[in-house]
């Protein structure tokens, strides 16, 4: 079929191809995240009080995400897999260097000071931890077997506790949920995942009483009611569902949103910028983004189902999930229906590190995709 | 291998319905979202719409006013004083060119200001104020406020601004607040510092921030749908910080900062019975009211490339090899551990040899000092007299004694960055230098060489414990910070006595290094010398200035009145010279202060001002 197309197509066509087959991309993909990405520019010109020099940073922080996205689409998908065991080895490294040396520092964990640059290993564990257990399984019989199921499952639990020590939560469970994820597309046995969710289960009032700090926990029990603490955590949650159902099906239009506007909304250009949308753009905004987001993830699925080497399809797959994660935790945050945890939607909060991550991440989904031993065939 | 691939083919079927299940699930999350959202927009949307237009009300948060600092007699160290600014509301301004105008005259602004705050009037809402110029003068206010019926969007307003109106004077004590940046935010708790401009960074607006920064409260105000004020609903009033007091006394603080007059180095002033610190010195000093809402990066870079390190706090920050001012509890040592007899004469000649080995050690008088007993050789200061002491006594028991004497380690003084000092031992020298001890390095040890470092607060600390016969107080800066006195136990309190005596004799002793401040009221003291042993070699001085450099620091320990000590003070002048010469009448000035003017006489202005 693709050799019928190649004699009668119009020159501009076969521009196109060639300059596919040169530079790897998958459109379909990259359509999807540059209408995301542009309704964040549309949704943050709002947020932050119409300012042009906001609306100049954040596209260069994109144009350079949009970049790094396309560059490590570039790469070889097997490149990654020969990387991922040292830059797992050197990030856990990292952690266990943030661990024992922001002891003494005390307070602020999150950050590892190389004198040149100052950078948070988690991030860079978000990258590492799927690549590594993909790596790892696509080594082994599938479905993996239970020493393999241990193996795995130390080398996600113990950068996860680490980071959760931080503490960074937020990260930690983020972290967790990619390496989990590869496991589970690996076809982990149903009765482990059922012996997980049990031991997770079992887990959690000892993580409340003993490992979850104060503030922690206010936003947990602030999440039964928002209405206890209306100066602290609450107030977000309650601001945010205010500017959501005030904005009713369909919204107040761009830059008429009040709640916004009217401070009442924290971080309104950050991890709250969902509801300066939904306030603005009613719930058939929300119909579109969310529409969008399910795309991305689906195509991301598509691409895993489609790839060809094991462990292509594991990353993949763990990658269009995380993605999924990245959504529900902030957007359920957001309508009140999840805590209040410092985590960014993904392409519209405004934020360098976090962006990096997902551009990242989406970057070696269009790898995996383009990136194939017959070129062009099966597109 | 049929098994491999059947494996392969059963894993790609597991995944290929994984994937199908895992697109099942997001879209379950996506639906469940959009729900939750539905849920909000439609069912809920009369609520929420109501409590948006109706009921809308915004949270102001009221920062709490910060603690100020006084001194012991109650003079105010770090003040709160209200800043002036101007803003123009354009919804309420009649005609905004107009009032612009007349504003840009008055307050002389520039014509790029002038383009900037008409942009930002454009941009902004109307019933949003628009700042036009902080900080107002006097003058400036009243030009405002006479063209007030022609200004009708225009308000002053007036906010609290830290000041610190003795400067230098304190500012190694006190410290100083500036904004709130990254590295503070994670110390602290951010819904207590919503609305606060000021974090403490330094000395005491650090160590005390939680007394002083207090509780903010809040006004939850009516706003209507545009965002204007209706009425307030309710007040919480913040709790203000409270106010500390200091033990230093600033009148004191100001002789001893004249005193010092020139040199680089520390004054610390200790009242012996109590522990309080009266007066804590180190110069050069800086401009606290710097930093308060953020230095430039010019003045902090020429603050910090300052070859006399003005930001260096030399007073607890800095440590100084002690010299001879540690020989009074070298002696102290030594007859506790029944090394020395006082009364015993011993002969010191020009220098001392370790037995079977050739180095000499040079006493500082070239031909010695002749027979001296242990009083002797405290007032002329001998060398060889301790070096043998210290040799006999070894590095262990040195290291014990020192210890237990509290130097080496932190006075516990209520400031956030207090040196330790260091009193060396084997265990030490192996941990950090991967040696073993040598015999010679317990030598010099003896007269507070080689690698003991001493603050000077530390020393002040040691010299009250001499005047009180072993009692020790924890050196303290707010009044509520007195801690319970320990003791130093020795075998015979007839030790103190001894040391105490030689200590008088350096100053009332007609051959006493410290003879020429012999006072009209008995001060016992203690010269001594710090060797300077090397100028950077990246640095460039002209060769006056290497030479400056390349003295000795002179310090001084003493405490007054004898029979009653009521003051101790340590004085180091960096390149000072000779601690006799320089030092100690610095130490004299401070006492004859403390003991000879009325203390409740009015503050003397040319000290005050000192530090400009």
């Amino acid at each position: 079929m693709a050799s019928d197309r190649l004699q009668d197509t119009r020159w501009t066509d076969r521009v196109g191809m060639t300059l596919r087959s040169v530079f790897k991309v998958d459109p379909l993909l990259l359509f999807f995240i540059s209408l995301i990405a542009m309704i964040g520019v549309v949704a943050g010109y709002s947020a932050s009080e119409q300012s042009a020099a906001w609306v100049e940073r954040s596209i260069l922080r994109l144009g350079l995400g949009f970049a790094l996205m396309l560059a490590i689409a570039q790469i070889p998908q097997r490149w990654f897999f020969v990387v991922a065991p040292w830059l797992f080895v050197m990030v856990l490294s990292m952690l266990v260097a943030v661990w024992l040396v922001g002891d003494m520092g005390g307070g602020a964990q999150r950050w590892l000071d190389l004198g040149v640059i100052r950078f948070q290993p988690a991030e860079l564990m978000k990258v590492a931890m799927p690549m590594t257990i993909a790596w790892f399984l696509a080594r082994r019989p599938l479905p993996p077997g239970a020493l393999d199921v241990l193996v795995a499952m130390l080398a996600v639990m113990i950068p996860t506790a680490l980071i959760a020590i931080q503490p960074d939560l937020g990260s930690s469970l983020l972290i967790m949920a990619s390496g989990l994820f590869v496991l589970f597309f690996a076809g982990l046995s149903w009765w482990y995942i059922g012996g997980f969710a049990a031991l997770s289960a079992a887990a959690m009032p000892v993580m409340w009483f003993f490992f979850m700090h104060a503030y922690q926990k206010e936003r947990v029990l602030t999440l039964f009611n928002p209405a206890g603490d209306p100066l602290g955590a609450g107030y977000h949650t309650i601001q945010s569902m205010i500017a959501i159902g005030s904005g009713g099906v369909w919204g107040k239009g761009w830059l008429q949103g009040t709640q916004s506007h009217l401070d009442f909304l924290p971080e309104g250009t950050t991890d709250f910028i969902l509801a300066v949308f939904a306030e603005e753009f009613g719930l058939v905004g929300l119909l579109a983004l969310f529409a969008l987001y399910l795309a991305v993830i689906w195509r991301g699925l598509y691409i895993a189902e489609h790839a060809e080497s094991v462990e292509g399809r594991l990353l993949a797959a763990s990658i269009s999930m995380t993605f999924m994660v990245y959504v529900l935790v902030n957007a359920g945050m957001v309508l009140g229906l999840l805590p209040v945890v410092g985590a960014p939607l993904p392409l519209l909060s405004y934020g360098g590190t976090a962006l990096v991550t997902i551009m990242v991440g989406l970057g070696m989904l269009m790898s995996i995709r383009t990136q194939r031993s017959f070129l062009g065939h099966d597109r | 291998m049929l098994d491999r691939l059947h494996d392969y083919g059963r894993g790609r079927r597991v995944f290929r319905l994984r994937i199908l299940l895992a697109a099942l699930v997001s879209l379950l999350v996506i639906l469940t979202l959009l729900g939750r959202a539905a849920y909000l927009q439609i069912a809920q949307h009369e609520y929420y719409q109501g409590k948006a237009e109706q009921n809308r009300t915004r949270v102001v948060v009221l920062p709490p006013e910060r603690g100020r600092i006084f001194d012991a007699q109650g003079l105010v160290v770090a003040d709160n004083v209200a800043s002036y600014q101007v803003q123009i509301t354009p919804e309420h301004s009649r005609d905004i060119a107009a009032e612009l105008r007349m504003l840009t005259e008055v307050l002389g602004l520039d014509a790029a200001e002038v383009e900037a705050l008409n942009e930002r009037i454009r941009v902004g809402r109307r019933f949003d104020p628009v700042l036009i110029k902080a900080d107002l003068d006097e003058v400036e206010r009243a030009r405002i406020a006479r063209l007030k019926p022609w200004l009708h969007g225009t308000e002053i307003v007036s906010s609290l601004k830290r000041v610190y109106p003795y400067r230098g004077l304190l500012a190694h004590v006190v410290g100083y607040v500036g904004r709130i940046n990254a590295a503070d935010v994670k110390r602290i708790d951010a819904d207590a510092y919503r609305g606060t401009q000021y974090i403490g960074k330094t000395g005491i607006e650090r160590q005390y921030e939680d007394r002083l920064h207090g509780e903010p409260g809040h006004r939850v105000i009516e706003v209507d749908a545009l965002g204007r004020e209706i009425k307030v609903l309710e007040t919480v009033r913040p709790t203000p910080g409270r106010d500390l007091a200091l033990t230093i006394d600033v009148g004191l603080q100001g002789v001893a900062a004249a005193a010092l007059g020139e040199y680089t180095g520390a004054v610390v002033a200790q009242d012996p019975r109590t522990g309080a610190i009266r007066a804590m010195v180190s110069r050069p000093s800086f401009d606290p009211n710097l930093f308060v809402d953020g230095i430039g990066h010019e003045a902090y870079r020429a603050l910090l490339d300052d070859p006399d390190r003005p930001l260096y706090d030399r007073a607890t920050t800095a440590t100084y090899p002690p010299g001879s001012t540690i020989k009074p509890v070298m002696g102290l040592a030594g007859m506790e551990y029944g090394l020395i007899d006082p009364d015993e004469p011993f002969f010191a000649g020009p220098y001392y040899q370790i037995p079977g080995n050739t180095h000499r050690y040079r006493d500082w008088r070239k031909w010695g000092h002749g027979w001296v007993d242990f009083k002797e050789s405290v007032f002329r200061s001998v060398d060889v007299y301790y070096y043998d002491l210290a040799y006999r006594m070894g590095i262990d028991r040195l290291h014990q004694f020192l210890t237990d004497f509290g130097l080496g380690q932190k006075t516990g003084i209520d400031l956030p960055s207090e040196a330790s000092g260091l009193v060396p031992s084997r265990e030490w020298k192996q941990r950090v230098k991967q040696q073993v001890w040598f015999p010679g390095e317990t030598v010099i040890a003896g007269i507070g060489q080689g690698y003991m470092l001493t603050s000077i607060l530390q020393l002040a600390d040691m010299t009250s414990t001499l005047a009180l016969s072993g009692t020790r107080h924890r050196p303290w800066l707010v009044a509520e910070e007195r801690a319970r006195p320990t003791q130093v136990e020795l075998s015979s309190p007839d030790y103190w006595r001894r040391v105490r005596e030689a200590m008088r004799a350096v100053v009332g002793h007609e051959r006493g290094t410290a003879r020429r401040i012999e006072a009209p009221y008995a001060i016992a003291g203690k010269t001594g010398t710090a060797q300077v042993f090397s100028v950077a070699q990246d640095e460039e001085y002209d060769s006056e200035e290497l030479a400056r450099r390349l003295h000795d620091h002179a310090l001084f320990v003493g405490f007054a009145p004898f029979d009653d000590p009521k003051l101790s003070v340590a004085v180091i002048a960096e390149h000072g010279g000779s601690g006799s010469g320089t030092a100690a009448p610095i130490a004299r000035q401070v006492m004859d202060f403390w003991l000879g003017v009325e203390p409740d006489a009015e503050v003397q202005p040319e000290f005050t001002e000192y530090g400009d």
